[in-house]
């Protein structure tokens, strides 16, 4: 009998960390030219939903690319923002999926997607009060108990703010990795979209984050709105390519936090794979000139 | 003293999301402590185009037969009356079909809602867990006295859709971008999906032969379901039928059930 639980299948063949190496999201359409083209030097991140049907397809592609590719899970429904209990099947899918896979990187959202029984299917956000903080760390707790790993909570992008939050949102996450030991998943482009959205300094909010967490970095691309008094309105549409204010950022948190996996997410209106593989160079690019940087601090000190 | 769970925020954020009738909650907002407006669109616009989305791709055939702006419309009153329970968005929409047989503007297309049924056990066929599937030459080392007797266990990808209409051939000539021949929709199909290994594969049943598959599948004994399809129609054949269910890869294994 198989089931989407059975044990791995899959040999763990990379050591855990993997240290600073740019991937990509990836995308079965681009199966046959990663394939064709051998394995990558970096890493590949899924949505951990797509691959919690039984079987067919999807399995047999990421078996594919998990053969010879460390893999990031990205957990993008556990609705860990919310106030009411996990879903305790979703959760056991998401345990699941880590056992068959042993990915390098497990990661999950500060937001909420279910509300009562129903799906909304979008990244919704929280106020950061005293009793939210409670609720998302015992909501980390459990998946972490799950899942016998720390999980990386990534910082969420929003377009509106909560009346009834009491403490900034890094000092929200600066709590919950206090509490619960968990690790971070820094997406710069949530910063600079949150950041525009609500008139504030990208880089006093990352001069504020708690780096030495960040575990792995997000770089997207986002699509540009107004709001209702004309003011810039930043979509996280991860539709195209990193914007250079975020290549910018990303350079200053790499010089200042050192090299981490770093991902280019690229969700809709996805390009060909050579040209994603192209962004994802140019982030390789940015990682080995600090790793080489260190390494000659290093040698001056010996 | 630990604090309680606040639950407001999520019963006073979600019901607008699908709502477009109730105003942006006033618990939050954009800048300077102005309301939320536009801001607070952006959510109810993530949440519907993306479920919207979710159900032009699970029912890509219907889409191409109604017009995207027919589908998106009509997929909008679905989504905002139903929307998803679960996270997994390739179980969504399976009250779709029902929701389009009773659709005002499809009414005239009566074949419709059995194309999206056919759509919606294709998806299931995808997901389905892997299963060797049964060979033909276990089946033909039995003994000819004994076939009556065997019952079969379905692989998790087979499935059966019946229609009034030619659902099999409609679904078939839409659900790529070449073009339609005309298509007679009121000769009744009955559709085989299935999935022997990864690829999915609907296949159009003889006359008795949904009757036939339906009996097997729900444990009845070789010699019951070909009675069965006898009853159903005349020109059943079973020989034909037995070896085209076993070709598609319908079942995994079979066994000898108790004899009647």
């Amino acid at each position: 009998m198989i089931t989407a639980t059975k044990p791995a299948t899959v040999p763990l063949r990379f050591s855990l960390p993997i240290g600073g190496v740019a991937g990509t999201s990836f995308k079965p359409e681009h199966l046959p030219a990663i394939l064709g083209t051998g394995p990558q030097a970096g890493f590949f991140e899924v949505h951990a939903e797509n691959y919690m049907g039984a079987g067919g397809a999807p399995h047999r592609a990421l078996e594919a690319i998990r053969r010879d590719h460390a893999l990031s899970l990205h957990g993008v429904c556990m609705s860990i923002g919310g106030p009411q209990p996990l879903d305790k099947t979703h959760l056991a899918r998401f345990r699941g999926l880590v056992a068959r896979y042993q990915p390098a990187l497990i990661s999950e959202h500060l937001a909420w997607s279910t509300h009562e029984t129903s799906f909304f299917n979008d990244l919704l956000p929280l106020p950061y009060t005293e009793a939210t903080l409670a609720s998302v760390c015992d909501h980390i707790d459990e998946v972490q108990e799950a899942i016998r790993r720390p999980l990386l909570l990534e910082n969420p992008s929003t377009y509106v703010t909560f009346r009834q939050s009491t403490m900034s949102e890094t000092d929200f996450i600066r709590a919950i990795t206090a509490r619960t030991g968990c690790g971070l998943l820094l997406d710069i482009n949530n910063v600079f979209v949150s950041a525009t959205n609500h008139g504030y300094s990208a880089l006093d909010y990352l001069a504020d984050f708690p780096l030495a967490h960040v575990g792995e970095i997000h770089l997207a691309g986002h699509a540009e709105q107004t709001d209702d008094d004309g003011n810039l309105l930043l979509i996280d549409s991860h539709d195209g390519p990193v914007a250079d204010a975020v290549w910018k950022l990303f350079e200053i948190i790499i010089a200042r936090r050192g090299p981490v996996p770093t991902l280019i997410e690229w969700d809709s209106k996805i390009p060909e794979w050579p040209i994603l593989r192209a962004e994802a160079a140019a982030a390789q690019a940015i990682l080995d000139r600090c790793q080489t940087a260190e390494e000659t601090e290093d040698r001056r000190a010996a | 003293m630990r604090p309680e769970a606040d639950p407001g925020f999520a019963a006073a954020f979600a019901p607008p999301l699908l709502d477009p009738a109730r105003d942006a909650p006033t618990a939050v907002t954009g800048r300077n402590g102005k309301p939320a407006g536009r801001r607070y669109d952006v959510y109810r616009n993530n949440v519907t185009v993306s479920l919207i989305d979710a159900l032009a791709a699970i029912y890509p055939a219907v889409q191409r037969i109604t017009g995207t702006d027919f589908f998106r419309a009509m997929a909008r009153f679905h989504v905002r009356n139903s929307p998803p329970t679960s996270p997994l968005l390739f179980d969504y929409g399976r009250d779709f079909p029902d929701f389009v047989a009773n659709y005002t503007h499809a009414q005239d297309m009566p074949w419709l809602a059995d194309v999206a049924r056919i759509e919606r056990a294709w998806l299931d066929a995808y997901h389905a867990a892997d299963a060797l599937r049964l060979s033909s030459a276990l089946l033909s080392a039995i003994a000819p006295e004994l076939l009556d007797d065997l019952v079969f266990t379905p692989h998790p990808a087979t499935r059966i859709v019946r229609s009034h209409y030619a659902a099999v051939t409609i679904f078939a000539a839409n659900r790529d971008s070449a073009p339609v021949a005309r298509i007679d929709a009121s000769t009744p199909e009955d559709a085989l999906i299935t999935r022997a290994e990864f690829d999915v594969e609907v296949r159009h049943l003889p006359p008795g032969g949904a009757v036939f598959a339906t009996s097997l599948m729900s444990g009845e004994p070789l010699g019951a379901a070909a009675m069965a399809a006898f009853d159903a129609s005349a020109d059943f054949d079973i020989a034909a039928n037995i070896a085209g269910l076993i070709e598609a890869g319908a079942f995994i294994s079979f066994a000898f059930g108790d004899p009647a």
